[in-house]
Parts: C-alpha cells; structure tokens; sequence
C-alpha cells in the first residue's frame, strides 16, 4: 500500500480498503525503522494519529475532503508548523514552536492530510547535499537499494555502513522520506534548486512552480525574491494533485499573483508532435558526467522520434548566473537573517552586557559556518563602496538572464529540456571533500537560473546510472504555464518508466543497520 | 513536421565545444576558481582588454578562467579594517583565518560579473514587477495574541521582551582577543 500513488490510495480510502488510521501506522512503524536514514527531525506522531482518526470519520460519513484527505505527508523543517517545533536545522530555533501554520501547511490539513513530520535540511536551506544541518546529514536511500548494492555485490545491510550517499540538497529529508515510502508527497523549499537537486539524486519527481504561484507565507525565508515552495512526489500526477491544493493567492503574501487559478488536472498527452522542444547549448559543460550527457541526449531523441520538433536553443548569460545567484543570494540572506537576535525567538545567549554583544554572541552560537559565512559576503555586497558594483550590477545581470528565457520561448520553444545535476549523489566523505560554497556553486549550475526568472521546473527521474543509482532530467517552462509543463512531465514520465526502489530486504530485518545509528559523520567537517 | 537534429545534435555542440575551446583547456572547475592549479598572472593591460573581449561576446560552451585575475585582486579586498566593519554591520563574527579566506574567494567569485554588459540595462528586483502588489484593506482583522508571541521568547517581564542595556558599541578588533572562539 505504502509503495502506491496518491491517487491510488486516495481510491483505496474512498472504498474503504484501508484506513487513514492503518495507514498512518504503516507509515509511522517504516519512519522507525528507517530512522538511520535521518530524514526526519520531528515525527508528529500523536499529532497524526489525531488527524488520522478524524479522517477516519469523515470517510465513514461519505464526506471527505478530496484527494488528499487521510494521505500521509511530509514537510521540511523551514516551514512553520503550529505547536510542532520548527528549526530549519539550525541551532538558532532549536525549541521554537510557531504559533501559526505556514499557509501551504494550513492547506494541506484543510485537505486532511496527515502531517506525519518535519523533515531534515541543510542549515536553513543553505546547501545542496542536506549534510550541514545541525542533526546530522540525511543518508540517500538509494545507498541501500538492491539496485545499488547488486553493483557493488554488497548486502544491504553492511555493519560498516561509511560509503552512503547523499540526498543532495537542500530539502534532502523531504526526498529520502517520500523515496523511502515513509509518505505519499512531501513539501520541500526551491531557491536555487533545492527540490529539484535531491527529486534528482533520489529518482523522485521534483516541482517548482512558477515564483507567484504559491504562498510563502510561513516559509522562514532566504531569498525573497527566489523562494518557492515546492514539491515532493513519486510521480507527476501526485505533484500535480498537490499543487492544486496550493496553488493560489494568499492575501498574507503580497508577492502570489491574484486572478483565477487553472485546474491543474492533467490531460494525458497521446500526440507531441506539436511541441517544440529548446535544448539550451550553454548548459553543456564539460564537467557533465557521460551517463547524464547520454540521457539527456536520448531524451532529446525521444521527442524527436515522436514528431515533436527539437532545436538548439542558446541563453547567452548562463554562464554568468551562478555568480549573479551568488551574489544576490548572499545579500538577501544578510538582510533575512538579521531577524535573529534572539530577543523575540529562538536562542538567547547568556551575555547581557548589551545589545550588541548579546546579538552578536547569540548569532555566533546559533549559525554554523555556512550561514555566518553568507551573512558576512552578503553584507560585504552590500557595504556602500560596494553595492552599485555588486548587487547593483548582479540585479542587472538577473535581468538579462531573465530576458534570454523570455526570448527563448518567444522563438516558439514550449519547453526547455536540460540536466538537472551534473552526476549522480556521490557518497558522503567525498561530498565534504569541498566546502558549502564550491559544493553549492558547482550543483546549482543547471537549476538556480530558473529561480532567478522565477519560471516552473521539474525534476524527473530518468533512468538509473551504471551503478544503479536515479539520474534526472530537467524541464523548464515559462511563467504560469505550471500545468503545461506537467502535461510534458507525465508524457515523459509515461515513456520512461524509471524503476521503482527496491528497499524490501532493508525494510524487513533493519536490525543491523539500526544497531549502526551512530553516524560517523560530524567529525569530518571542516571548522 | 519534425527536425531530425537530435542525433547529431548533441555531436555538434560537442565538435564546436572542442574546437572553440580555450586553449588551456578551461574547465568548469578552474573558471570557478576552485582549481589549485598552476595560474598565470597577465599584467593588468593584458587583463582587462581580455575583461572588454569577453563581455562583449557569448563564451562558446560558457567558461573562462578568471582565476589569476581574481586571486590577485582578492589578497587586497578583505582588510583589518574591513573585517572589522563587517562583523560591526553583521553582528557575526568571522572566527577563523579560513573563514577571512573563504570570503576573499567569495569576492573574487563574484568579481566575475564585471565581465557582463550591462549599459542600459535596468536592475531586476522582482520577477513580478510589471503586476500590481496585493494590498489589503486598512482595517485591523487579527491580532490580539500578545501572550502567544511573548511565550516564544527567554526572556520576558509583563509584557515586555527583556533586552540589555543598548548604545553601548562592541570593543574593536584591537581590544579584544582576534578571532574569538566558541
């Protein structure tokens, strides 16, 4: 039941095969017993149980709330959730309980999901392997697929247990948990791909929708300007399921554009032979693993074979947006995490000298490196000598990345066709070989440019690598074409049919690997 | 009707990719100044007359080296000085050497944009600029929640958050032991 679509189960519960309740349970005992994988912070468990029991009475009744009601799902630590601890993996609210529901969250338990727990990250998002959070980094659970193992000719459960892999990043927990089955969809957060890095890393469907769709309200922030939820799913009727609950504007978020909202029920595709397909050559780098290179240029093919036309397209400045991300990243950061003083929430330190030490000691003790390290570039942008040269100039910069989009999908391209990560997840010890930075700027490459055109993107995962790991493709589509872009997503999904993990002979004896809980991990980072 | 490029497509871009490439063999890495490699130093004519060839043209396949230019540049940005306003601006600390360093290669990053031309163009701040914000009526619908709000913090009396004595500047780098650890 648990390895079903959202759809699928929706029915089941309709007819009465099973319970929100049963369900619930199922998905609590497999959150335990994956629990190495470290994908959840907080597991709501009475919480869920209570919605679940009240789920359970409405279908009795005939009377549920729709697709979602009953359903279990996930959300990333950075949104806030009333009465359940929200930390963003960070020191600085370790023990803040909001006193208000992100209004996605709000949505979905409108819906009657089941909110099962808040899901593991990088330190307040900033990251791409979900390895610098504060409890620990998220392992892949492709590490323990059969499909991983059987190429290493290792058993799944290995005593040592030091080679995993990551998720990749940021809303690494939300990907391991709905790639786990532990929950049919989870919420993840997009600024410069950080739902659409891991959707890739653990073979899921990775959405971000357009910059406006969908309120931020309740999202702790980094990037104002950047920021999207997004979402988590097994496939792209799920995603498209979701999106319909959250999609439209909320008056507590001024920057969700108003106007009536599409249905975002998907028309099944039989015929793409009027599409025209933009393949970007900028985004052709050497650093592309062959396997990705090969896949994407078979997908291109594909469309190809089925009439679709296919052409190269070029977006000039590509090579000059991971530095303009970078910089306008940094300075919105400066400015987001100037709220945390520890005067109103979060952590306090113990200096009460004065205002000042107290807010510096209590931000040197809440930020790990990675966020400090922003908060100090972004204000270096940002310095009077230095912000015409910098933000100023990076603005100017987004604008003309902006425009090569536009441009593009003026010349008649529906839809754009791309990579979503360079390679495959590479294990942990190598993954922190490189620092935050060079490990963000070096994976962001193919998806931060979508977030600084604030354009609809999706993840999905494609076929699995030589060593049995997902690879994923990307596509890009102008702005508000979300439903568009899904109709594209699912004929694609429909052509490839990307294997489905194989964790079963993990899931039913986890006791060697539980007994190895200790992760070997936190000593190896750099100070 | 169709355009049968696909298969050569990818052959194509790769076939001018190594023609047009830059001699040195640029790649990904070293344009992201993250190679400890062997880096020249051109003298400064020879830089920027590079900086106004580069900027006006669409890099094939995308990246150049900019390394030689950025570390020589990056070894001057970050001064005593500097540093100190910084942690003074952002009530964060630097701790460490390393960190001093990383931003040093932070800056030289994105000294990379001097390369764009940019005359003319108009700063983006908003993917939405050409729609009208969401402005709500003036009229007072929530609130009330003063108890709420004040359970969050450590420290309360009443009805008010508790802060220390303000005004009172931070002790300057000089005075205070250099990068303070935990």
């Amino acid at each position: 039941m648990l390895g079903r679509t959202l759809r699928e189960v929706s029915v089941a519960l309709k007819r009465g095969q099973v319970t929100p309740t049963e369900l619930c349970q199922k998905c609590l005992a497999l959150i335990q017993k994956t629990k190495f994988l470290n994908a959840y912070i907080t597991v709501s468990e009475e919480a869920a149980l209570k919605q679940a029991e009240a789920s359970e009475k409405r279908y009795k009744k005939g009377q549920s709330l729709g697709d979602l009601d009953g359903i279990p799902v996930a959300v990333k630590d950075n949104f806030s959730t009333t009465g359940i601890e929200t930390t963003c993996a960070s020191n600085m609210l370790k023990g803040y309980v909001p006193p208000y529901n992100a209004t996605v969250v709000q949505k979905l338990l409108d819906q009657g999901a089941l909110l099962m727990g808040k899901t593991n990250l990088d330190e307040f998002a900033m990251g791409s392997g979900s390895t610098d959070g504060v409890f620990g980094p998220v392992k892949n659970p492709w590490s323990y697929s059969k499909q991983y193992r059987e190429k290493r000719k290792q058993k799944p459960r290995d005593e040592n247990d030091s080679d995993w892999l990551i998720t990749g990043g940021s809303s690494g927990g939300s990907a391991a948990a709905v790639s786990a089955f532990t929950c049919f969809a989870a919420l993840g957060s997009d600024t410069g791909g950080s739902t659409r890095n891991p959707a890739a890393h653990c073979g899921l469907i990775g959405f971000k929708p357009s910059y406006g769709l969908v309120s931020r309200h309740g999202l702790i922030p980094l990037v104002n300007s950047m920021d999207v939820p997004g979402i988590l799913t097994r496939c792209v009727d799920d995603t498209a399921i979701v999106l319909g609950v959250l999609a439209g504007h909320d008056p507590k978020d001024s920057t969700t554009v108003q106007g009536p909202v599409n249905s975002f029920l998907l028309p099944s595709l039989t015929d793409v032979s009027k599409l025209c397909i933009g393949i970007p050559k900028e985004y052709l780098v050497p650093e592309l693993s062959p396997e990705v290179r090969s896949l994407w240029s078979k997908a291109a093919d594909l469309f190809d074979s089925e009439g679709a036309k296919v052409k190269e397209v070029s977006l000039p400045h590509t090579c000059y947006s991971i530095v303009c991300y970078h910089v306008l990243c940094t300075s919105e950061v400066a400015s987001n995490m100037a709220r945390f003083d520890g005067l109103e929430y979060g952590h306090r330190c113990d200096i009460d000298i004065s205002t000042e030490a107290m807010y510096a000691t209590t931000r040197r003790e809440g930020f790990n490196d990675v966020v400090r390290g922003r908060i100090l570039s972004g204000n270096f942008f940002l310095l009077k000598e230095n912000y015409e040269d910098y933000f100023i100039k990076a603005q100017k910069v987004r604008r003309l990345i902006a425009n090569d989009f536009v441009n593009v999908f003026n010349s008649g391209v529906d839809v754009l066709l791309t990579p979503t990560t360079l390679r495959e997840a590479v294990p942990y010890l190598e993954f922190i070989q490189e620092d935050n930075r060079t490990r963000s700027a070096q994976d962001d490459i193919f998806t931060q440019a979508v977030n600084m055109a604030g354009l609809p993107a999706v993840n999905i995962p494609v076929a699995l690598s030589r060593q049995g790991l997902p690879i994923g493709l990307q596509f890009i589509g102008p702005a508000f074409c979300d439903q568009q872009l899904l109709t594209v997503a699912k004929w694609f999904e429909q052509q490839v049919q990307f294997p489905v993990i194989q964790l079963e002979e993990l899931m039913d004896d986890c006791s060697s690997v539980l007994a190895n809980e200790k992760l070997a991990s936190v000593s190896l980072k750099q100070q | 009707m169709s355009v049968h490029a696909s298969p050569t497509l990818f052959m194509a871009m790769a076939a001018k990719e190594a023609a047009g490439a830059h001699p040195d063999g640029v790649t990904l890495s070293a344009s992201l100044g993250l190679t400890g490699g062997a880096l020249r130093v051109p003298g400064r004519g020879d830089m920027w007359a590079r900086a106004v060839r580069l900027g006006l043209r669409a890099p094939l396949g995308g990246f150049r080296a900019f390394t030689a230019k950025a570390d020589a540049q990056g070894s001057g940005r970050v001064t005593a000085e500097v540093i100190e306003h910084l942690e003074r601006l952002a009530l964060v600390d630097f701790g460490s050497q390393e960190a001093v360093a990383r931003l040093e290669k932070a800056i030289a990053f994105a000294d990379r944009l001097r390369q764009v031309d940019t005359d003319g163009v108009e700063p983006m701040e908003s993917v939405l600029e050409d729609r009208c914000l969401y402005l709500r009526s003036d009229n007072v619908v929530e609130g009330n929640c003063a108890e709420e709000l004040l359970q969050n913090s450590h420290r309360v009396v009443e009805e008010y958050f508790v802060a220390p004595p303000g005004n009172i500047p931070l002790p300057k780098l000089d005075e205070q032991e250099s990068f303070p650890h935990n």
